[in-house]
């Protein structure tokens, strides 16, 4: 008998908090894949963001810090100058990394701290119910924008992997996506390589990853991986924006 | 059912009934079962078991890693 796959040992076997179909499931399974294979499980010290990710450190079997609205990678560059040689990697949201806590992912990307950051980007603040974000598409309805993000008025969606790809200090920026097995397969691939870039001393990695809030996009699970595979992705288009070859 | 190795187990009560395995299946070889879990979702259920590629998408595509899939030895004639 040949297993072909099974559950991570890294990921606790509890049935987690999300919306049935979020996404959110699949990424930290892909963490716990990835910790796995590289064996750095007991190295691994992860930050938990607010939002509905705030209660990550009960899935993965890791160290973990619960860090302020917004302050992630803040909290992350402390852990960081203690230990450096531990992998640390923050696991965030649009609304905390890309609203709240712009500066410090921000700050992060020009100091170029020695860290990872994961963006799970969904448009939308999931956990207080569905307002606008600044990563909501134009036209999109939420409950603070009832007729649809008009430009003139909310402005436009932040892209915050080409913004971080810009600046000095990062080492690694993308953008993948989890609505098909391939999509899935590239992004644990990416996941990879920004933590061999960390242990390599490389610099800040990010890695913003496409995913669906079924619930209060108001559809079905499978339609809202529908709509992040056709809609989000126009908006959020995909691929590698900065790439170092070579790390001193 | 019981004779047959296992290809594609999955753990009913962590099932949320999200369709995902479901539709990523490329031989349709899933469907949401009748049964109720103590959840109350009807959690998915393998029920073409000679259609089944074991390929492993279900259970990549799980968000709650409710499914393991196995590769029963081939017997050679």
């Amino acid at each position: 008998m040949k297993v072909v796959y099974e559950r991570p040992k890294t990921l606790e076997k509890v049935t987690n908090h999300y919306c049935p179909g979020c996404h959110h499931g699949i990424l930290h399974a892909l963490i716990a894949e990835v910790l796995d294979e590289m064996g750095l499980a007991e190295k691994a010290v992860g930050v938990a963001p607010v939002g509905c990710a705030v209660l990550a450190y009960n899935y993965l079997d890791i160290d973990w810090i619960e860090a302020p609205h917004g302050r992630a990678v803040a909290i992350a560059t402390g852990i960081k100058l203690a230990h450096p040689d531990v992998l640390v990697f923050t696991y965030q949201g649009d609304g905390d990394a890309a609203a709240i806590g712009l500066a410090e992912t921000m700050y992060g990307a020009i100091r170029g701290v020695n860290v990872t950051t994961f963006l799970y980007n969904n448009a939308i603040y999931g956990m207080t119910g569905g307002q606008m974000a600044p990563t909501t598409l134009l036209g999109m309805k939420t409950t603070t924008s009832p007729y649809g993000r008009d430009a003139k008025r909310e402005g436009y969606p932040l892209k915050m992997a080409e913004t971080i790809a810009l600046q000095g200090g990062t080492a690694f920026s993308a953008r993948t996506a989890l609505f098909n097995p391939k999509m899935i397969m590239e992004t644990k691939k990416r996941i990879r390589q920004v933590f061999e870039l960390q242990m390599k001393g490389a610099g800040f990695t990010f890695l913003e990853v496409v995913g669906t809030c079924p619930t209060n996009w108001g559809m079905s699970p499978v339609d809202a991986t529908k709509f992040a595979e056709t809609e989000m992705v126009k908006t959020f288009p995909l691929g590698v924006y900065k790439e170092l070859k070579e790390v001193e | 059912m019981s004779d047959r190795p296992n290809k594609v187990v999955i753990d009913e009560e962590l099932c949320k009934q999200c369709e995902l395995c479901v539709v990523v299946c490329p031989v349709h070889a899933l469907r949401i079962s009748d049964r109720i879990n103590t959840k109350g979702f009807h959690p998915a259920e393998l029920y073409e078991y000679d259609k089944c590629i074991m390929c492993g998408f279900c259970a990549m595509t799980c968000p709650e890693r409710a499914i393991a899939v196995y590769r029963p030895e081939v017997q050679k004639a």
